[in-house]
């Protein structure tokens, strides 16, 4: 017994690096169970507070720039107004209506809300973008965001009271679902943790036609986008020797480095059909 | 000003110029400069080792705050809070030297190359382990040994520069120890 307490006094220190050392790497495997418990609730808020007032003075150096994307956003909207297009029967007078049925009985599926981007980064491995709006302000867990040119930005992982954290695509778990939008082929868009604006996609197979310069949408299959979002566009095509896909380099639309603005997407079916996949699953396992 | 309340503020500082300045800084994606660890390297010679390392982990896990991303940056520090008390008396010059003055600087090592030895091993350490941490979940070894190496050389110019533009003036004091 005395030998142990000479042995833990003679290397206390080499223990305490252990330790130390085994509990930051706890900290990386077990991520998200960590993050939800700690971080979302009080780092996330401590940290947002301190990256809102240091925005405040970064924002006004790229006012010029987000107007420029806000104008072009609009244009894009204007050129959607119902004034814009005509019926040839004039008997009939259209009028929207805010409650989710409009009065051709279509019913709104998703809903657009713009949040400022308090903090944002390109330079790590794991890329976070933090939002100016959270739980208090309607935005969930899990909900897709865009910026002003319907470009995808990433997904938001963690709400608290007043800012949310979005995994942007610049991240090693980020996996989006995309389309080809010639073809139709279907695949994944990952990050390699190399090149910021510069994406991968696989899953493609080789006897699809690709291109460079072809468009890649996000494919509708997920509940978090909307069909045809832009991803980017095709940059490189490498065949890949060992499997029948290709590696395929995208440049994204989104430039990551100057987000100012951006806009999440509430999927307003999502809980319906998560219960059918749920219902589905139950039956299969029994 | 109180060595307490010095270390305190170049805490504060050193990681807000971590987070607003060099990370929003991209002059490369294989180079990413890195000043915060500094308070490491400064600590005072007389710290105990486990407090050294409780405090270089609670540096390393701020900057993973702001990160959202937390154990890379704690992880690098307590390894390099671990590395330094051995350095330090591998290069002091003579005997009751880290007594005489407060902490490492290019004066107290006795002379500039040593203190750049020092800075450069722990610099190359806590980029190494850093960025081999991130590796694994990437798994490119080839980028990952052409980063820690840019990066070192980077953010060890930031040292040097520091040095020269802020010397902390350091008083030899006496001998009764």
């Amino acid at each position: 017994m005395r030998n142990i307490f000479l042995f833990i006094r003679l290397y206390f220190n080499f223990i305490v690096l252990l330790l130390l050392q085994g509990f930051s790497i706890y900290l990386i495997v077990h991520y998200n169970t960590f993050h939800k418990a700690v971080f979302s609730g009080v780092m996330n808020e401590v940290t947002g507070k301190v990256n809102t007032e240091y925005n405040k003075v970064d924002y006004y150096f790229q006012l010029k720039k987000t107007n420029q994307q806000l104008a072009k956003d609009n244009e894009r909207l204007r050129n959607q107004l119902k004034e814009n297009f005509e019926r040839p029967d004039t008997t009939t007078k259209i009028v929207s209506d805010s409650i989710p049925y409009d009065t051709l009985g279509n019913r709104r599926k998703w809903m657009y809300l713009s949040a400022k981007v308090v903090s944002n980064s390109v330079a790590a491995q794991n890329n976070f973008i933090v939002l100016g709006r959270g739980t208090g302000q309607q935005l969930k867990k899990d909900e897709g965001v865009v910026d002003p040119n319907n470009g995808v930005v990433g997904i938001i992982t963690d709400v608290s009271e007043n800012f949310a954290v979005v995994m942007s695509l610049l991240h090693k778990d980020s996996k989006i679902s995309a389309k080809l939008k010639k073809g139709g082929d279907a695949g994944q868009v990952i990050w390699d943790g190399k090149d910021p604006n510069r994406l991968s996609l696989t899953d493609i197979r080789k006897s699809a036609k690709v291109a460079r310069g072809d468009t890649v949408y996000t494919s509708g299959f997920t509940t978090t986008f909307p069909y045809g979002l832009m991803i980017g566009t095709i940059d490189e095509i490498i065949p890949d020797k060992s499997t029948n896909n290709y590696l395929i380099k995208l440049k994204s639309t989104v430039n990551f480095y100057n987000l100012q603005y951006v806009y999440a997407i509430e999927n307003y079916q999502k809980e319906e059909i998560n219960q059918l996949l749920k219902t589905a699953n139950n039956k299969s396992n029994n | 000003m109180s060595t307490l309340i010095k270390n305190i503020v170049r805490f504060i500082l050193l990681i807000l110029v971590q987070v607003f300045v060099l990370d929003r800084v991209h002059v490369h994606f294989m180079v990413t400069p890195y000043i915060y660890f500094l308070f490491i390297l400064w600590m005072p010679f007389k710290l105990g080792r486990t407090a050294q390392m409780l405090i270089a982990f609670a540096l390393g896990f701020t900057l993973d705050s702001f990160r959202h991303n937390p154990g890379f940056h704690a992880a690098a520090c307590v390894l390099i809070a671990y590395l330094r008390p051995f350095l330090i008396n591998i290069l002091i010059p003579q005997e009751g030297a880290d007594s005489n003055y407060e902490e490492p600087s290019p004066k107290s090592m006795g002379g500039f190359m040593p203190y750049l030895f020092y800075a450069g091993v722990l610099t190359l350490v806590h980029h190494a382990w850093l960025f081999f941490l991130e590796a694994l979940q990437f798994g490119n070894f080839w980028y990952f040994i052409i980063k820690t190496l840019l990066s070192t050389a980077i953010s060890l110019l930031l040292i040097i520069i520091v040095e020269l533009i802020f010397s902390r003036k350091q008083q030899f004091r006496t001998n009764t120890v």
